[in-house]
């Protein structure tokens, strides 16, 4: 019998606080932890790199994506910085590690801090501006911190702006196959993802949210908007820190170019269509926009070679432009009939399951 | 009802993630190679002519029997000029079995190049990516082949020296202000530096389409005799425009290889491009054997010859394959079936006086020189054409190779 929430009653406060209150989704969240941490068994025995390259990719863009929603969706304030965070992520990883001999988790953790401190000091304008004009403020952030890291030599190495860095390494274990670099990748994304669901539920999410939903209010009851604005920079800055500096040691290279101004813009359409305000919705958006254009791109190609026996070259401009419209459609359809994100969509198909079969 | 929506269209998902685990089939007498491609993308105007050359190259290379019997198939993969799809388009072309690829873009080149020492891929990067990459001990999966843009740089300082320029001449570098912008200003510094002349350098900032000061302050201020370009997108054709504008002699400017399409002349107006000097790694026109192939490739198939046929950016997607074609050939001939990634590097580094009939410049790739010696040739701009203004040369080879040599030891 799948366990409902009749007739689960907590009796300890351990029960009460847990993340997950009901055996159902206690279940579900081991079973999905257990299948990513499987995942590469499959794959590795088909000798499959390039679908282990998209799953590695998405979940380091959903690091990324949670990041950002902290920030945006849960505090409210508009960043379209996060591409120049992640870049500071980035290269603090790669000039550590490649310099000074730094192992790879601390290049993680520093180029998360390091992030951390730029982004709130990016952050001090949201104390006076809000809205659209602060996100006018962030994208200066993403142009000074361009700037500075291109014409900075001791940040970009030379006029070639990247800096490669070795294979990352743990006791003596070497991150050098797709398929390791992967548990890399998971460990951190677990970590991210339980940490922010745990984050937005306490005293700091709580908070967060009062701000975002009226700031003033927030201010009444106790919010220290000051501290609390700069937090979320900083929180959400750690984060996108964290996933510039998987990103390095992902390509092992550091180069700004993965992280220009149309990639912060990516990140917000990530949340914007995963779900403000939800840390899966931010999950369910990076997969969406990362996983759709390579899907659409194998699924046009086949279509056209399969079904109607015209090879791809005759056609190629054509399907490719096709694919961008397809994209934005789908962008269009999913927006319209869920507005509030693809974690609102889940949130109905879980409702839908909660009373069935007797759903009347 | 709308939890039922999305339950159905969480099922298509679900089925889209199916169709992604299919990948491509062997089979036996098929060599498999492949190319990224940016059709969509910021650089849509270059994917869109290079791609097709390429393609139509291995086409006719096929139809003429393949290499030594065997046919090439060659995949194309869209990228849109976005790094982690250039990652997932290597991975699926090695994935389809692909010993060889064509990598695209600066930023993929550098993202790609330690996967290829790994999986010990060749990519051959044309025209993109680190300079430093012509040194084969150091890169050993990595082919430029075409001139880099060191050797660009010193070819276009040795035009202007063979051209009559004396010490104390001004010269000008105009540059775009990203990382493959800026790769030529050593060498440009230490040329200026070793002939005498008066030099400065001028940063165009991205995205390249505001460049009246920095032109004014070349023609007017600094009043230089030479000018070396090296601009992308839209900016070469703005360039021209702003001197043309500023009353400076356009046979006095130097462009490296992506300020020198068609695509530029007709952005600029072709009138007001006369006498532009453009660099190019690959032949212009149709008066090559080789393209006289595809066009009558094309008229036996009873199909109209694109105008592409011939220009600047097909030219250069029928080289790459060229290149990929004669490595697969000296790989074949050499090392026997089945094909692998370390054969077709050893047979590019076999590759020795490859002309393909004056298409090409001389081209011999040894396993320390990746880039095939820095072969470049100028074409003027005249009427609506490219004329070819200069032989095949090469510039400071010594300058160069001691960058190269330099940025090796370094590491």
């Amino acid at each position: 019998m799948i366990s409902r929430e009749s007739g689960v009653f907590q009796t300890s406060y351990e029960g009460d606080m847990a993340l997950y209150t009901l055996p159902l989704a206690r279940n579900t969240t081991r079973v999905v932890v257990a299948l990513l941490v499987l995942l590469p068994i499959p794959l590795m025995m088909a000798n499959n790199e390039h679908l282990m390259s998209i799953v590695t990719t998405i979940a380091l863009a959903a690091i990324g994506a949670i990041g950002l929603n902290i920030l945006v969706g849960y505090t409210g304030q508009i960043s379209i910085g996060q591409g120049a965070f992640m870049m500071v992520g980035g290269y603090t990883a790669a000039i550590l590690s490649s310099r000074y001999g730094m192992p790879f988790w601390f290049g993680i953790l520093a180029g998360g801090c390091t992030t951390a401190l730029v982004g709130t000091l990016f952050g001090i304008p949201s104390l006076r501006i809000k809205g659209l004009y602060l996100a006018i403020a962030t994208l200066a952030a993403q142009l000074i911190i361009e700037w500075v890291i291109n014409h900075v030599p001791w940040i970009s190495g030379g006029a070639q702006s990247s800096i490669y860095v070795d294979n990352p390494e743990l006791f003596g274990f070497e991150f050098n196959t797709e398929f390791r670099r992967y548990y890399l990748v998971l460990v951190v994304f677990l970590l991210a993802f339980f940490g922010a669901q745990n984050l937005v539920r306490g005293r700091i999410g709580r908070a967060f949210i009062a701000i975002r939903d009226r700031d003033i209010a927030a201010e009444i009851i106790g919010v220290n908007l000051f501290r609390y604005k700069l937090l979320a920079f900083a929180i959400s800055s750690f984060y996108a820190g964290v996933a510039g500096a998987l990103w390095t040691y992902y390509l092992r290279i550091a180069n700004y170019e993965n992280f220009v101004l149309v990639v912060s813009i990516e990140y917000l359409a990530m949340i914007i269509i995963g779900g403000l305000g939800s840390v899966l919705g931010a999950v369910f958006g990076a997969i969406f926009i990362k996983l759709f254009p390579i899907a659409l791109d194998l699924t046009v190609v086949s279509v056209s070679e399969g079904v109607f026996g015209i090879p791809y070259q005759d056609v190629a401009n054509f399907l490719a432009n096709m694919q961008l419209f397809l994209f934005g459609a789908l962008i269009i359809f999913f927006l319209t009939v869920e507005p509030e994100g693809l974690a609102r969509m889940w949130e109905h198909v879980k409702r839908y399951f909660r009373l069935w079969p007797y759903s009347y | 009802m709308q939890s039922r929506c999305a339950t159905k269209w969480l099922g298509a998902l679900g089925v889209l993630v199916v169709l992604l685990g299919t990948g491509g089939l062997l089979s036996a007498d098929e060599i498999v190679v492949g190319g990224q491609c940016d059709r969509t993308g910021p650089t849509k105007f270059i994917g869109t002519l290079l791609c097709p050359g390429a393609n139509d190259y291995i086409k006719l290379i096929n139809k003429k029997g393949g290499i030594n019997g065997h046919t090439v198939r060659y995949i194309e993969v869209e990228h849109a000029y976005k790094v982690d799809r250039g990652v997932e388009a290597y991975e699926r072309i090695k994935r389809a079995g692909g010993v060889a690829t064509v990598d695209y873009g600066t930023p993929i080149v550098y993202a790609l190049t330690p996967r290829h020492m790994e999986d010990k891929i060749p990519g051959l990067t044309p025209g993109f990516g680190r300079a430093d990459a012509a040194d084969g001990e150091r890169f050993p999966y990595i082919f430029p082949v075409a001139a880099s843009y060191w050797s660009q740089a010193g070819a276009a300082m040795q035009f202007i020296k063979d051209q009559g320029a004396a010490a104390g001449a001004k010269v000008a570098y105009i540059y775009y202000d990203n990382p493959a912008g800026r790769e030529p200003l050593p060498i440009f510094r230490r040329i200026c530096e070793q002939e005498g002349y008066s030099c400065r350098e001028f940063a165009v900032p991205p995205p390249g389409i505001e460049m009246a000061a920095a032109v004014l302050d070349i023609t007017r201020r600094m009043r230089a005799e030479w000018v070396v370009s090296h601009l992308f997108g839209k900016a070469p054709a703005i360039s021209i425009r702003e001197f043309r504008k500023n009353g400076f002699p356009l046979n006095k400017v130097v462009s490296l290889v992506w300020g020198a399409g068609e695509m530029d002349m007709i952005a600029a107006g072709w009138k007001n491009a006369q006498g532009y000097l453009g660099m190019q790694f690959a032949g212009v026109g149709r008066d090559f054997p080789v393209i006289r192939d595809i066009v009558s490739m094309y008229e036996e198939d009873g199909q109209e010859v694109p105008d592409m046929v011939g220009q600047v950016y097909y030219n250069r997607g029928v080289f790459t394959a060229a290149i990929i074609v004669e490595g697969l050939r000296l790989a074949v001939e050499n090392f026997g079936l089945p094909v692998t990634g370390e054969k077709v590097k050893m047979g590019y580094e076999r590759i020795t006086d490859f002309t393909l009939g004056g298409f090409l410049p001389p081209l011999s790739v040894t396993a320390q020189d990746h880039e095939g010696g820095g072969w470049v040739r100028i074409y003027e701009t005249q009427g609506e054409d490219l004329v070819p203004h200069t032989e095949w040369f090469q510039g400071y080879r010594d300058v160069v190779l001691d960058e190269v040599r330099k940025a090796g030891l370094q590491e």
